[in-house]
């Protein structure tokens, strides 16, 4: 066990150090100077010299890489160029939309997938099968922005139910601030509820192929009973694999959706940053992005060995 | 929308409370959608428009400011005495005038605020309408006086924008996040990414704000725009970014659309240096080649005004000079042959993010090809349309709205990215700057407009309008936008 977490620890620390190499120099490459960004066009240039050197953009490149690096290293994540305020505030802020639109999505996708991936799995080859697979597919084909608009119409402009988009906050209690990701929530959670139930199915049906459950079910145990007590079990580690997978995506990937609810979150934050050039901000945020994508791959791996004791004896 | 109806019954409760519950209380506080969000909240280092847009009026103030058909009038300066010769300014300031942290407004806050925007170390995104000012001095705590090297009949005007408020040198430091101003509402809270809100100052120096708190909320994908005003989750929304959605809004009755005009001048900007733009039968021929209404028709649906010239309709001293770039493709062609390209030629066209640029450059290009000239498209965001465009000058064509009030004294300026270098256009300018007597001044206009209309500067298209869907019962909103600004101060909503 403990030399499997340590390879996989290396592994992690190398791609962190990469990533922030790529990134920097990705953002620095990009053209656009953020000042003259900030001032517009009736700036004059000895205006733009001056708003440079107090953001700190007249030090050469390695310097600024070098600074980035320590202070993150640090906990000081440096301040946003056009915001004017700690970068560490605002992903904090914004954490607490994103976070909890991720994991309500996650949850949900969780919720709707399970039951329909073991029911299609338990169902293979007949009518139910069919029907569950047919809605899957079309899960996937619909865009979560089109299925995110649809849903607007229909519980905040026609019924009323919800509003139209915005963040209320947690201040009024946690039942206002998930009302407000509700919507957003559902849009996110379909098309990963349809891919993570096909996922399910197809290891659910390779696992009931295997000896261990012919055995099974030859010493007299129940179809369900194998399904639930041997099956799912072994067909956890690809689905383990997905849902990683999709938490990730969520929590760097809502950006649309979160345009299309105006919520404040990590996605938004990251758009704004690029169009303003306001790169400290775009360096940072995509760092913690590709932080957290690492460490969950990380989670899952360990996850895998707690699944898998043959991981555990590897290595 | 349990969070309006809380807002709504705790406002109503208080005012049973006060009324004894006789009569049922108007509403009071209102929610603005704005599309762009404030980088930071300090409207003299920016030139972020979007920090005007909530700021400006409504917790900042000038000396002088703008009032809604444009024209400039007292603000924070009650009154004023210009020198003989023009070059010095005598501003008598209201008395009684507190920032919302309390301290008093007077002439050293003044003094701080004109001196701090025209410093060495500067970040104002307008330093140029400081320029002249060589000095300014406290006379006594009512009382300033700026010195100007030069006579400027623009001063009042200048110290009317948003990046010329009166800030206090205590609250400088963290204006940025915690803006203190003088206006009738102060700021009180920002959630970056959602929104920002302003209490009514009660106490205001001027006549108090009828609404009791408003909240700008930013909302910039225009499909999620059009649901948030048909779920009545915002009040208004000033600039309404899906105008193909208007009509829809217009036969609502729950609505009202307002359209107005703004000092948006939209202009296909041409590169007066590069060939063969530099030939004025060329740039004459594209004039002509573009049909203004299909533009305004296909990129806006219908809202804007054709323009001849780089001036704003509204503006008392425009001149309608459209008639010199009347559609006619044949004359177009015909001028392209005299100055020797039957064939046509090839140029770019360089696009920035708003929709008049995407919409109307696909337009454009079309029309263009009509007569003969290919042109490349290509679309940037604005950082790189500044550094390329603005600042590289590395372009044949571009579209942009240059909505600053009054600046048609940027074609004085030769190494202005379009680089049009007219000796006696510049001279007209600078005898401008010093002309004060407004019958000469409105003639001096007249004909600058009429220069650069005759030397086919530029493309010009059409004046940006500026469309507001707002809740039928609001009454006192800005119709037409002379500088960037939602002035809440007179809004009030009807029983």
């Amino acid at each position: 066990m403990i030399p499997y977490i340590f390879k996989r620890l290396l592994s992690l620390l190398i791609s962190l150090c990469l990533a922030s190499i790529v990134i920097f120099t990705v953002v620095e490459v990009a053209p656009g100077d953020p000042a003259a960004f900030m001032l517009g066009i009736n700036a004059q240039d000895d205006t733009i010299l001056a708003l440079r050197k107090e953001l700190g953009l007249d030090q050469g490149k390695f310097a600024r890489y070098l600074s980035w690096i320590g202070g993150m290293l640090s906990g000081d994540f440096g301040l946003s160029y056009t915001y004017r305020s700690p970068i560490a505030d605002m992903v904090g802020e914004r954490l607490w939309v994103s976070l909890p639109l991720a994991l309500y999505a996650l949850g949900l996708s969780v919720l709707i997938a399970f039951p329909t991936g073991l029911y299609a799995a338990a169902q293979r080859g007949k009518r139910g099968d069919a029907m569950v697979m047919g809605a899957t597919q079309l899960g996937i084909a619909i865009p979560n922005f089109w299925f995110a608009m649809i849903l607007v119409v229909i519980f905040a402009i026609k019924l009323r139910w919800f509003s139209a988009g915005g963040f209320a906050g947690w201040d009024d209690g946690v039942f206002s601030g998930l009302k407000s990701l509700t919507l957003p929530a559902i849009a996110l959670a379909l098309p990963q509820a349809a891919i993570l139930s096909r996922v399910m199915r197809s290891a659910l049906i390779e696992t009931l192929g295997e000896d261990y459950i012919r055995t099974a079910r030859a010493k007299g145990l129940s179809k369900r009973a194998t399904l639930w007590h041997h099956a799912l079990r072994n067909a956890l580690i690809p689905v383990l694999t997905i849902i990683g997978l999709q938490f990730s995506f969520l929590m760097a990937g809502a950006i649309i959706i979160e345009q299309v609810f105006f919520l404040p979150g990590l996605g938004r934050l990251v758009f704004q940053a690029i169009t303003q050039r306001d790169l400290i901000v775009v360096e940072s945020v995509v760092m913690l992005l590709v932080f957290a994508v690492i460490m969950v791959n990380f989670l899952v791996d360990l996850a895998y060995a707690a699944v898998d004791p043959r991981l555990r004896s590897q290595a | 929308m349990p969070i309006k109806t809380g807002r709504l019954l705790r406002i109503s409760a208080a005012a049973l409370a006060l009324t004894g519950g006789a009569v049922a209380a108007a509403q009071s506080d209102l929610t603005v959608a704005l599309q762009l969000e404030p980088p930071h909240l300090d409207p003299t280092s920016a030139a972020a428009g979007a920090i005007d847009s909530v700021l400006y009026s409504n917790v900042f103030e000038g000396l002088t400011r703008f009032a809604s058909d444009g024209s400039i009038i007292p603000g924070l300066a009650k009154s004023w005495e210009i020198s003989e010769d023009g070059t010095s300014y005598t501003f008598h300031l209201n008395a009684g005038v507190t920032f919302h942290d309390g301290s008093s407004m007077d002439a050293q806050d003044v003094k701080f605020s004109l001196d701090r925007a025209r410093g060495e170390d500067s970040a104002n995104a307008q330093k140029a309408l400081f320029a002249g000012i060589t000095d300014v001095s406290v006379v006594d705590p009512l009382t300033v006086k700026v010195s100007l090297d030069a006579a400027n009949g623009s001063f009042l005007f200048n110290m009317a924008w948003g990046d010329a408020v009166i800030v206090a040198p205590e609250t400088i430091e963290n204006i940025k996040t915690n803006p203190v101003g003088t206006g009738a509402f102060e700021f009180s809270n920002w959630v970056q990414g959602d929104r920002i809100e302003l209490t009514r100052n009660a106490d205001y120096w001027g006549t108090p704000a009828a609404l009791e708190s408003a909240t700008f909320k930013f909302i910039s994908d225009p499909t999620a725009g059009f649901a948030a005003m048909m779920a009545e989750d915002v009040d208004a929304f000033v600039n309404f970014p899906a105008p193909e959605n208007l009509p829809q809004f217009e036969a609502d009755p729950r609505f009202q659309v307002i359209v107005g005009s703004t000092e948006g001048e939209t202009i296909l900007s041409t590169n007066n240096k590069m060939p063969p733009l530099d030939n004025v039968k060329v740039r004459k021929a594209i004039a002509h080649a573009i049909d203004r209404q299909a533009i305004i028709d296909g990129a806006m649906f219908g809202v804007g005004t054709p323009i001849g010239t780089h001036f704003a309709p509204h503006h008392p001293d425009y001149l309608d000079l459209t008639a010199n770039s009347a559609y006619d493709p044949d004359l177009a062609k015909q001028l392209l042959a005299e100055a020797g390209f039957e064939n046509g030629f090839e140029t770019t066209l360089k696009l920035p993010p708003p929709s008049y640029a995407r919409r109307g450059g696909e337009i454009i290009a079309a029309q263009l090809r009509a007569v003969g000239i290919q042109t490349e498209i290509s679309n940037l965001e604005w950082a790189q349309w500044l550094e390329q465009v603005f600042r590289g000058k590395d372009y044949g064509l571009t579209i942009v709205s240059h909505t600053e009030p009054m600046d048609i004294g940027i074609y004085a300026r030769p190494d202005y990215y379009f680089q049009y270098d007219n000796p006696a256009f510049q001279t007209l300018m600078t005898d401008l700057r010093s002309e004060s007597d407004p019958a000469t001044r409105s003639a001096m206009l007249q004909n600058a407009q009429t220069i650069i209309s005759e030397d086919y500067v530029n493309g010009f298209l059409f004046e940006l309008a500026v469309p507001t869907v707002a809740n039928a019962k609001i009454r006192g909103l800005w119709e037409n936008a002379p500088t960037q600004a939602t002035d809440l101060t007179g809004v009030s909503w009807a029983n």
